[in-house]
């Protein structure tokens, strides 16, 4: 199993999950965040005083999946929310160890599904 | 300490009802002399009241916008809490300090304190056609409201005990005596022939200037100026500010008092000047920061609305304009240039939009006053008068150099018995969590 975590811009969001959905993966959290890449944000000005150190919204999706469809959900990713464009994020991938149902008590692949 | 308070406020409370007891008798005498009540004036000047007294609100959700979000109900806990007690202040004595029979032109008398003799008859010395009792509920509004703008200048760093000492202290010792200096009948202000309509002096420079000392007593907040976030709610501030101009007309207009030409006049020139203003200070975040910004035009905008304040029963429309203009000008400069580079941390710049825009309103008025608005004002420079500028002037001085001074040894004193700001700690988690036991929202369901 694995857990990828996505970082998109915010207004890609519709995109990927249409394409989330047509490869059948649904299991997918969704929250608003800050952050900041190599690209520079637009510093706010507030009464002329500048500040610092900006940070950009982004939204984050966090999907577990089995390891047949790592693939499939990270070209839905790529396909809804690259823009070509600086700022369209990152995609994470790393080791997911378990994952249990809490409703009946499953574990593992059956859980994930 | 608190028993003591308890019972210091029963004592007061029944001192109040013996005394009122007597009185009643002969303010029966007094005020049955020839004095009729108006009901259009009366009208207008009880719906004036309340558009005032919704300015301290307004001004709640002004300054609340532009705090952390952390702050956000300290801020509207002190803005009302100043509703509450000085409203009471008022009655006991405030309204009998500004307004009471003169002692020497510095001070009203304490013949009306608890409000004896102010009844439903009119005071013909203040307004000969409005019950006195209205015309004590109008001003009791200025009374909250000013103080509640000195908030700006503490925002988040001041403990609430200290807050709620200081305003009461602050209304008896400083507020009430510039009101009977320019509004009390035989204020030597007034009778030196200043002209300060609704309260550019008495409300704006004298707020304004002890923001400023507030903003020196107790120091930058931790972070000041780079590690503060950004207002946590503008679309607060802009909220704020529309209530706060809607209760302009009441502030200037109902100054007044009387619903007649002059008050359609103040409305105008109200109007007029706030929209200027806001106009001018986004043209200048254009020119200057490439951007016009929401918080600039409505800061602009407060800030004209303070400077016309004195002006607003003697200027015409034009003069109006002129008095936006520069109200949009100096206070931008102090705010977005001076500011930073002086370093005082006036955080949501009570002294640079109220005390910079007070002052160069009641200076204003001495420019652009005539007497073809109102016979019973003066000529300002522009209409034949220089002489009327360098009374302005020394009304400016004269509120600046007692608003500062007494504001600071106020603050000084509240420090040294209560100690004014909170810990590193409380500052650090927020005024809303340690001074209340509140947030103002939540983040889970």
């Amino acid at each position: 199993m694995k857990y990828i975590i996505a970082v998109i811009q915010p207004d890609r969001l519709d995109e990927v999950l249409k394409n989330l959905e047509e490869k059948e993966i649904h299991l997918v959290t969704v929250s608003n965040v800050v952050g900041r890449g190599r690209q520079k944000g637009i510093a706010e000005v507030y009464r002329g005083h500048k500040e610092q150190g900006s940070l950009l919204k982004k939204v984050k999706l966090e999907i577990a999946v089995n390891k047949a469809f790592v693939e499939p959900a990270v070209k839905a990713v790529i396909d809804g929310a690259r823009t070509g464009q600086i700022g369209d994020g990152k995609i994470f991938v790393i080791d997911l160890p378990e994952c249990i149902r809490i409703r009946t008590g499953e574990k593992g692949n059956m859980a994930i599904g | 300490m608190r028993l003591t308070l308890a019972i210091a406020v029963v004592v007061l409370l029944a001192a109040g009802t013996a005394f009122s007891e007597t009185q009643q008798l002969v303010a029966g005498s007094l005020t049955s002399q020839n004095s009729t009540i108006d009901t259009g004036d009366t009208a207008w000047v009880l719906i004036s009241a309340a558009l005032v007294m919704l300015m301290t609100p307004g001004l709640a959700f002004f300054y609340g916008g532009l705090v952390r979000r952390k702050n956000m109900l300290s801020i509207l806990m002190q803005c009302f809490m100043a509703l509450c007690i000085i409203s009471i202040q008022w009655v006991v004595c405030g309204y009998s300090l500004s307004f009471g029979p003169d002692q020497r032109g510095i001070i009203g008398g304490l013949d009306w304190t608890f409000l004896n003799g102010v009844g439903m008859t009119p005071n013909a010395t203040y307004t000969a056609t409005v019950p006195h009792e209205v015309f004590m509920m109008f001003q009791m509004m200025f009374a909250v409201i000013t103080p509640a703008l000195i908030i700006g200048a503490f925002a988040e760093r001041m403990k609430f005990s200290a807050f709620v000492i200081f305003i009461l202290l602050w209304a008896t010792i400083v507020y009430d005596p510039i009101t009977h200096w320019l509004w009390g009948d035989g204020g030597f202000l007034k009778n030196m022939g200043a002209l300060d309509f609704a309260g550019g002096a008495v409300v704006h420079i004298n707020a304004g200037m002890t923001a400023l000392a507030a903003a020196l007593v107790l120091g930058k907040r931790q972070g000041y100026p780079n590690g503060i976030s950004p207002p946590h709610n503008l679309p607060f501030a802009a909220l704020g500010a529309g209530l706060l101009w809607f209760g302009w007309f009441g502030f200037n207009a109902g100054s007044a008092l009387k619903a007649s030409g002059l008050a359609g006049n103040a409305f105008t020139v109200t109007h007029i000047a706030g929209a200027t203003a806001g106009i001018v200070w986004s043209v200048l975040d254009w020119l200057r920061f490439k951007k016009p910004t929401t918080l600039g035009m409505i800061t602009g905008a407060v800030a004209g609305l303070a400077a016309v304040t004195p002006a607003s029963g003697y200027i015409t429309p034009v003069g109006a304009m002129w008095i936006g203009v520069g109200a949009g000008v100096f206070p931008w400069l102090v705010v977005t240039c001076l500011k930073t580079k002086l370093g005082y941390d006036d955080s949501l710049d009570a002294f640079g939009v109220h005390g910079i825009g007070g002052i160069w309103g009641v200076l204003a008025t001495g420019l652009w006053a005539t007497k073809a608005i109102n016979p019973d004002g003066a000529d300002g420079l522009f209409y034949g008068n220089p002489l009327q500028l360098w009374v302005q002037a020394k009304a400016v001085l004269f509120t600046v150099i007692y608003s500062f001074v007494m504001g600071y040894v106020l603050l000084k004193f509240v420090d040294v018995v209560i100690k004014l700001r909170v810990t590193e700690h409380e500052e650090r988690v927020g005024l809303d969590l340690t001074q209340h036991r509140e947030a103002a929202y939540t983040i889970i369901d």
